[in-house]
């Protein structure tokens, strides 16, 4: 049975079976248990399995990584949640040199079975430590894995294999994803790691998106269908590992490649998409292209911050390059550029 | 005076088991630096000579099934808590049969059979890894003491008072282990902390049982441990252990280094004369617990079983090249 579930209520649902079917896991971070429930992704939990399963922290996100990763080495689940990514930038020291690590370090007899939450906030003046789009950093690092799910299907198909995945998973996610709805099967189901998914089928152009990009991929790709254009969308879903595979295939049929992430191109995943399909030797029938940030650090003003994100309409014009037409722009949205819908009245 | 009535106190096979340990531990670093200028441990060493008491007083207090972590200076923590020396001498040599399979080598000495919960370089990392590894085994409703070896400069990082912080809230079985060696690689506790407060005393401001001893009296650590261990089994939450003592070698490496001009010679033979194996040995011949001979005997006893240790590490097969990248993820 398949229902219409938010992002977040599909991660609380993600969670709550976790948790129903597996006295181990255990869910942690600052605010985890309180009214608000990291944007209701959390709420009723600690009602359910009680303070110490459910448990809020101390405001020392290196330290409390450290204590995450103890209690996995001695048995335990642990999923930790960062309301923003920028905050979880503390732990890097745990993260890269500790949960990434002791497996191989200790010649496999020691196992770190954690998932760590790290939310990209976007718009409202999240500005420079709010918002940023790491990624890459984590991709880079042997030992972890880093998924990024864009629909409510996705997320809890996803945190459900990353709980029972038995290496650390960085699961990160766009602010932005959480108000959309979609259809989320009951009970458990998982979405394996490392498997992209198609979004739309195409024949003329391939764009390879992550998270919140592949929704503003699927507008452009609807918008240019209107006008000839025949786009294929693939939600890339699993950084590390990744789906070469759908993406060559997808290639290989199309002769055309855009990759849109949710960051900067220098020394960004997108550059390593580009890299693979370059070493490959996939035939491409026109330069490859990239629509990411600009960059620079987040601007805070709701002027600037427009035009530093970009949207569907950059990613139309992009194709529309690579075919020598230009055709119309693709409408703004009717609400302010700096909010995900009209229901997002801030403040994060 | 105290001292010798604390001594008196302990059954004749603990005074000995402490000796042995001690003795142990001083007998394998004193091999590692005779054997390390060969050139075949071919990974960094950082050895405890001088500090070995706080090691085996402590561990004397624990069972098997509680569990130790320490960071780079491990040697002594990891023999003290029962690891295998056989797979620690072929860890260093980089061998298939080491502790970690040639992975790790002396920074990440590991043995789960044994309880040593493993060790890694970066300061102060693993203490709320064992914060963590304490409140998991809790949740399991496992009885497990845990216990964080560390430096001075430990206590110097964020993650320590963390971790320190976050034990005390949850009132966890955690002894947090400090041997004070006063030494920050070259760089001495004067220019780290101020003078006007005690290493211990900011792990009180945490609300944390705290105590300090001197970590060259093996007696002292134990008799102190003990209570702390205590503590933690009665579900007292935590405590924090400054042990003073000092490092005779170098920071890292076999060698003496005190020609180079960071400590002087004086700060160095003062320490040596209260070199904590010595000491017990005159106190338990004193009570005629542990003869010349006897101890003479336990020497060679050691010695062969390290020549063994060694020689198992020397005729052990290297990784094969295969091993590289496996265990880079858990299947």
């Amino acid at each position: 049975m398949s229902r219409d579930l938010k992002f977040f209520q599909a991660l609380n649902e993600a969670t709550d079976v976790c948790m129903a079917k597996d006295p181990t896991v255990q869910i942690m971070g600052l605010g985890v248990p309180d009214p608000k429930g990291i944007f209701g992704s959390t709420l009723g939990l600690v009602e359910k399995y009680g303070p110490e399963r459910v448990s809020d922290l101390p405001t020392a996100e290196n330290g409390m990584t450290g204590v995450a990763i103890g209690a996995a080495l001695a048995g335990m689940r642990p999923i930790m949640t960062h309301v923003r990514l920028d905050f979880a930038l503390l732990s890097l020291e745990q993260l890269v040199n500790q949960a990434a690590k002791w497996h191989y370090m200790f010649g496999g007899r020691m196992r770190v079975p954690l998932v760590v939450r790290m939310i990209i906030g976007r718009g409202w003046g999240q500005g420079p430590q709010h918002s940023q789009s790491l990624q890459s950093w984590f991709a880079h690092v042997p030992g972890l894995k880093v998924v990024m799910p864009t629909t409510p299907h996705d997320a809890k198909g996803l945190l459900i294999s990353s709980v029972e995945d038995d290496n650390p998973v960085i699961f990160i996610e766009h602010r932005w994803l959480y108000n959309i709805s979609g259809p989320v099967p009951e009970g458990v189901y998982r979405v394996p790691i490392g498997k992209a998914r198609v979004m739309r089928e195409g024949t003329d152009v391939t764009i390879v998106a992550i998270s919140y990009m592949a929704l503003e991929a699927l507008r452009a790709a609807e918008f240019l269908d209107a006008h000839g254009i025949s786009a294929e969308v693939i939600d890339l879903r699993s950084l590390r590992p990744w789906d070469e595979d759908a993406v060559f295939q997808s290639i290989r049929k199309t002769g055309r490649v855009v990759v849109t992430d949710t960051a900067s191109k220098m020394a960004g995943f997108s550059g390593e998409v580009l890299a693979r399909i370059a070493e490959e030797g996939l035939p491409l029938r026109v330069p490859p292209a990239r629509v990411c940030l600009p960059d620079s650090p987040t601007p805070t003003s709701p002027a600037l911050a427009a035009h530093y994100y970009p949207r569907a309409n950059d990613i139309a014009k992009t194709i529309e390059r690579m075919f020598g037409v230009t055709v119309a722009e693709i409408a703004e949205p009717p609400h302010p550029l700096d909010i995900p819908d009209p229901a997002f009245t801030g403040p994060f | 005076m105290m001292q010798t009535e604390t001594l008196a106190a302990l059954d004749v096979a603990t005074l000995r088991a402490l000796y042995r340990d001690l003795i142990r531990i001083r007998l394998v670093e004193e091999r590692i630096a005779a054997l390390y200028p060969e050139q075949q441990m071919r990974c960094p060493v950082h050895l405890s000579i001088g500090q070995e008491a706080v090691s085996v007083g402590v561990c004397a207090n624990l069972r098997r099934t509680d569990r130790a972590m320490s960071g780079h200076r491990s040697h002594g923590h990891y023999l003290a808590k029962g690891g295998d020396l056989r797979a620690m001498f072929a860890e260093m040599y980089g061998k298939v049969t080491g502790c970690t399979s040639g992975k790790g080598g002396s920074m990440h000495l590991l043995d789960l059979d044994a309880g040593f919960f493993g060790a890694v370089p970066i300061v102060g990392s693993t203490i709320p890894i064992a914060v963590g590894a304490a409140w998991g085994a809790r949740l399991r409703g496992e009885d497990r003491v845990l216990v964080a070896f560390f430096g001075e400069a430990a206590t110097e990082e964020g993650v320590f008072h963390e971790a320190v912080n976050f034990a005390q809230l949850k009132r966890l079985p955690v002894l947090f282990v400090c041997e004070n060696n006063m030494y920050s690689v070259y760089s001495p506790l004067s220019v780290r902390q101020p003078d006007n407060r005690e290493v211990y005393q900011m792990a009180a401001g945490h609300g944390v049982h705290s105590v300090q001893g001197d970590g060259n009296d093996i007696v002292e650590v134990y008799t102190l441990s003990r209570a702390a261990v205590d503590r933690a089994r009665r579900g007292d939450g935590p405590s924090f252990l400054e042990f003073k003592t000092y490092r005779w070698r170098e920071h890292c490496g076999p060698f003496y280094d005190n020609d180079i001009g960071y400590r002087t010679s004086d700060e160095f033979q003062e320490w040596q004369r209260r070199d904590p194996v010595e000491r017990f040995e005159a106190q338990l011949r004193e009570m005629q617990v542990m003869p010349p001979e006897e101890c003479a005997r336990l020497r060679q006893t050691i010695e062969q079983e390290i020549d063994d240790a060694v020689a198992f590490a020397k005729s052990s097969p290297f990784p094969d090249p295969a091993e590289m990248a496996s265990f880079t993820y858990a299947e």
